[in-house]
């Protein structure tokens, strides 16, 4: 396949691990956190661990979409679903995530709530279409990269005045997030998550460009790469990141050059920052409350707002006592150090929202990786 | 089943209307509704019996039963349509055990309006397909749902083979050191469905595989009569059906990714919906697992079979008491093979 393939040829991997394995510095160690579970996912997919020296570790970040909802939101959906009788449509993995006692929307369709996978905003919108005499909310989630889909159906709504659809807003932002770890006591003070330097989603900054990140590259000092999701951008990436650290270097630098810009898309931005605005704060799931983290719908859209159209009443929500969910999300914890790893909790049944999405660390661990802590030696046998 | 078989299949209807609750209330327009359509299109002598049962006369050997239900959206798709998958499905089954298929039998759930003339085409593509496979429909059954109770039509198969005392062919059978071998390109029938399925931006000439594999299984059997374990991996894919295998026999599996054959529009499909063709369904093709030694006779064997002609060695057998299957992938690392969570596809079939 052309432009794929290129990006997962042994040859050039075998290359690029040679040249990692010759530039990464014995005596010391490195520690990158990919964002994005995205860069997750690729790494274990392909099993990108395998072609590095001991001393680079991967730190999976809160990049997930899926993983960063707090309860609290999830449970809202529900009660969409439910009590106003909605048909509430959203994207796939967002279904099977459990909300507080365990309900999800998948339980909550099976017990009679309208809820419908879709693939895009489009199909929202034509939901609401076929069915002028029901309410229609698209629950939105998602980082930059979903964003501008779903400020183009709030337009659409707009323009076809679309009385019975409304967008439950939970889009959130990738900066500000990555900031607010490196603000964490645990990495400033007490070290407990040590990060040499960041992957950076390059979906993200296709729309908004490298630009963002240059602030807490030079504030926190840590290097960042924008690296494209195919594995062999991820490592180049981390060979890029190696040198940075290696020279002592804090920069943005930018792996996916085929693809974005310093400044991103222009248009899309602009498309954005008409229909959304920043909320306060918000609450994520694993990183707590984060300032300017999030987005909202303009009062000039008012009318497609579910918050300001429906009355949610769920406040209280609850989490899993002993789900590390959130310690795994800011990388204080691996997925194996949670007690319900792989026992009460799988992709199967999971207990907390990392191992509901393929792009979650405990999904990743669990479906790609579990053989490491298993069969070590496996490996070997296998040469 | 061609492209110029479809279209004979779509064009044999002309029947109008639709089915109502009469259809299926044991009257008059049940009975013509059976004369008319299923004994018309699958007529042989055990439906001609016209009793309750059909009397199916004696045979040597043991015999394997397999039943299989199809409910599937949409009912037709590129490369096929539930009439057929509903023959091939069990036809399938049957041989996977090694046996040879000799009847079949078929139950309609058929939901109140649909369309008469879309449950003629889906009986004729049934019939064409019985008669493909060399395999009759002998006895079935129909009954009519109330609208919004059912999908559709839901079809119920039940298929009988007889198999050779020699046979000895089952999931548990698998051991360290064994080929394991599958019979062509993966994922196809998923994103057949799937490129059909509503409003999925992406286009593809892809068609499904469904077919019977009766022939090619009794072709490999008799070249390798020693086949260890046959499978067909359709819902869950080709990794669904190495874990169970895997874990039917307590051993664990290595394959390489790049020797696992897919076609390069169901790879560029799955990369555009975040899928892995290992995890997408297949109707007509196989995994086959023997011995070493007889791995070379084998694939030589299924690929002189046109349903085999892309057939691979895509792996080995390792002892593993945790039965997991591993891959190399086609960067170098290794990964686990797992079984998708819930539902990647929402219902294929
Ligand atoms: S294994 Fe399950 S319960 Fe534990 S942290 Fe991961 S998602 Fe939460």
């Amino acid at each position: 396949m052309k432009y794929v393939d290129e990006y997962r040829d042994r040859d050039l991997a075998r290359t690029v691990a040679a040249a990692i394995a010759a530039e990464a510095d014995p005596d010391r160690s490195y520690h990158f956190m990919e964002f994005c579970g995205g860069h997750t996912h690729a790494i274990f997919r392909y099993g990108v661990q395998d072609l590095m020296p001991e001393n680079v570790h991967f730190v999976h970040g809160p990049g997930c979409p899926v993983c960063v909802l707090p309860v609290a939101r999830l449970d809202d959906a529900v009660e969409l679903a439910e009590r106003y009788g909605v048909i509430l449509c959203t994207y796939g993995d967002m279904m099977r995530v459990p909300g507080t006692k365990q309900r999800s929307l998948i339980r909550a369709k099976a017990d009679g709530a309208d809820v419908r996978m879709v693939y895009s905003t489009a199909d929202a919108l034509r939901i609401a279409r076929e069915n002028p005499d029901r309410q229609v909310v698209f629950f939105a989630i998602g980082f930059e990269t979903t964003t501008p889909p779903t400020a183009v159906a709030l337009k659409t709504a707009e323009a076809e005045k679309l009385g019975n659809f409304s967008v439950f807003c939970n889009h959130v932002l990738t900066p500000s997030a990555i900031s607010h770890i490196l603000e964490s006591p645990e990495v400033r003070d007490l070290g407990i998550v040590k990060i040499d330097g960041f992957l950076g989603p390059s979906h993200v900054s296709s729309v908004i460009g490298s630009q963002p990140y240059e602030f807490f590259a030079e504030e926190f000092q840590k290097p960042v790469v924008i690296a494209g999701f195919e594995p062999l951008d991820v490592m180049q990436s981390v060979l890029m990141l190696i040198r940075q650290v290696n020279d002592g270097r804090c920069e943005v630098e930018n792996e996916y050059t085929r693809v974005v810009t310093e400044e991103g898309n222009v248009k899309a931005q602009t498309l954005v920052s008409e229909v959304f605005e920043l909320r306060k704060s918000f609450d994520w799931r694993g990183l707590g409350t984060v300032p300017y983290s999030a987005l909202r719908i303009r009062d000039r859209f008012a009318k497609f707002d579910a918050e300001k159209q429906f009355e949610l009443s769920v406040k209280a929500s609850r989490e899993v006592k002993s789900c590390e969910c959130p310690s795994i999300l800011r990388g204080v914890k691996k997925p194996t150090d949670c007690k319900l790893f792989g026992t009460v909790c799988t992709p199967q049944s999971p207990v907390g929202s990392c191992m509901v999405s393929s792009e979650g660390a405990c999904a990743a661990y669990w479906t790609y990786g579990r053989f490491r802590d298993q069969q070590p030696s496996k490996l070997e046998a296998a040469e | 089943m061609t492209a110029a078989d479809l279209r004979l299949a779509a064009n044999a209807s002309n029947a109008r209307g639709s089915v109502d609750m009469t259809h299926g209330a044991g009257g008059r327009a049940m009975a013509d509704l059976i004369r008319d359509v299923f004994h018309k299109h699958l007529a042989n002598d055990y439906l001609a019996q016209g009793n309750d049962g059909a009397l199916l006369g004696s045979v040597s050997g043991r015999l394997v039963m397999a039943a299989d239900s199809h409910v599937i959206s949409p009912l037709f798709f590129p490369g096929g349509d539930i009439g057929a998958l509903s023959v091939h499905g069990t036809v399938n089954d049957v041989a996977m055990m090694g046996a040879r298929p000799l009847w079949l039998s078929a139950s309609f759930i058929i939901e109140e309006g649909f369309p008469l003339a879309d449950l003629e085409r889906i009986v004729v593509s049934m019939a064409l397909a019985a008669r493909q496979a060399g395999v009759p429909v002998v006895t079935g059954d129909t009954k009519v749902v109330e609208k919004g109770k059912g999908d559709g039509v839901f079809i119920s198969t039940t298929g009988v083979g007889v198999l050779s005392e020699a046979t000895d062919i089952g999931g548990g059978n698998a051991r360290p050191g064994d080929a394991i071998i599958v019979s062509g390109t993966m994922g196809d029938h998923g994103i057949a469905i799937l490129s059909k399925r509503e409003h999925l931006d992406f286009e593809t000439e892809i068609l499904s595989d469904t077919q019977p594999l009766n022939d090619l299984v009794a072709a490999m059997l008799a070249a390798v009569p020693g086949i260890r374990v046959l499978r067909d991996p359709t819902r869950g894919g080709l990794s669904a059906t190495l874990n169970e295998i895997a874990h039917q026999s307590k051993v664990g599996m290595v394959i390489r990714e790049t020797a696992v054959p897919v076609n390069p529009e169901v790879a560029a499909a799955c990369e555009l919906l975040g899928l892995d063709p290992l995890n997408v369904a297949n109707e007509g093709k196989l995994i086959a697992i023997c011995g070493a030694d007889d791995a070379a006779t084998l694939l030589a064997a299924m690929r002189s079979h046109p349903k085999g002609l892309d057939a691979a060695l895509i792996g080995e057998v390792v002892a593993d008491e945790h039965a997991l299957v591993t891959m190399r992938t086609r960067l170098g690392g290794m990964r686990v093979v797992d079984w998708i969570a819930g539902e990647q596809l929402p219902r294929i079939c």
